[in-house]
């Protein structure tokens, strides 16, 4: 990532221009052609640096009113496996490994599910339990009740 | 919102093409005109349905670092908490959750020191014990719910 993607990027961080022709309208305040624009662009999506060019929806305004963080004490040395089984399902949005901090929280697995009811969210909670079988030694849900911030990332 | 938005919005998770007429293209494909996906998208955005439309940029990949930290925040201080939290332009979003650690927020900073710099910070600001939750291994990232 070079001076001229830096500048794309905090030039985007807000958004893209919704115009007729976005890459055009950001290659204007940019002073930059729209062929570099785009070639650049392409380039950071290719690579990993933008994930996608897209949408982000708010999940209450969409219904999605029970978005539970699932997370679960599994066996270190089964959690790769583990953790790629459960990331394969269609409702589990976002799936990692993270520390546990003993002895409040033991929990290394983490999946964050999404339904518009409690009995859907119910659902897949029991089939993520079914796929960790044995090796789920204890698990806990936390609900989002409140969105408290929600601005996504931002750099100086 | 009506059908027309549901289908922009679940296209529009998926990704725009980078092209010269990219809204145009979305708008072919949903057999609409240009102009009416343009207003719909910004009423989605001024309405909060979307809460962003962009490029979404993985700060990992730029050589940042991303973590996810918690707080057991006493009720009673909850607001003052989550104020003091939020004015730190590092925390990117914060979660109220039904738990003993009942604030949970993403730490999005261009270097770890930077994180462990405002974890710091922010136990000093609150009191608080901040549980620190990097993550050691991504498994899966779809950000995408069907409208």
């Amino acid at each position: 990532m070079d001076e001229i993607d830096r500048q794309i990027m905090h030039a985007t961080q807000a958004g893209l221009p919704l115009t007729s022709e976005p890459y055009q309208t950001l290659a204007e305040q940019l002073n930059l052609s729209t062929d570099e624009v785009m070639r650049r662009l392409s380039a950071m999506q290719d690579n990993g640096i933008i994930r996608r060019i897209g949408a982000v929806p708010n999940h209450y305004r969409l219904g999605y009113l029970f978005n539970g963080m699932t997370v679960w004490n599994v066996p270190d040395e089964q959690i790769d496996e583990l953790g790629l089984k459960m990331g394969q399902l269609v409702f589990v949005s976002h799936c990692y490994h993270r520390p546990r901090h003993l002895p409040d929280w033991p929990y290394n697995l983490f999946a964050m599910v999404h339904g518009k009811t409690q009995a859907e969210v119910d659902a897949q909670i029991r089939i993520c339990a079914e796929i960790l079988g044995s090796a789920n030694q204890g698990y806990d849900v936390l609900y989002s009740t409140r969105i408290l911030k929600k601005t996504g990332f931002r750099s100086r | 919102m009506d059908d027309i938005d549901r289908n922009l919005i679940n296209t529009l998770q998926n990704g725009l093409p980078i092209c010269e007429s990219p809204y145009r293209q979305i708008a072919v494909a949903l057999n609409i005109t240009e102009t009416e996906l343009l207003v719909r998208l910004k009423n989605l955005l001024a309405e909060g349905v979307l809460t962003r439309f962009g490029p979404l940029y993985n700060a990992e990949q730029m050589g940042g670092a991303l973590s996810l930290a918690a707080v057991k925040a006493p009720a009673e201080r909850f607001e003052d908490l989550a104020q003091i939290i939020n004015a730190f332009p590092e925390v990117a979003h914060n979660y109220a959750r039904n738990h003993a650690l009942n604030m949970w927020f993403v730490l999005a900073t261009e270097t770890p020191e930077q994180q462990q710099h405002v974890i710091n910070a922010i136990e000093m600001q609150t009191g608080l014990t901040v549980y620190n939750l990097p993550k050691i291994k991504e498994y899966f990232v779809n950000l995408k719910l069907e409208a």
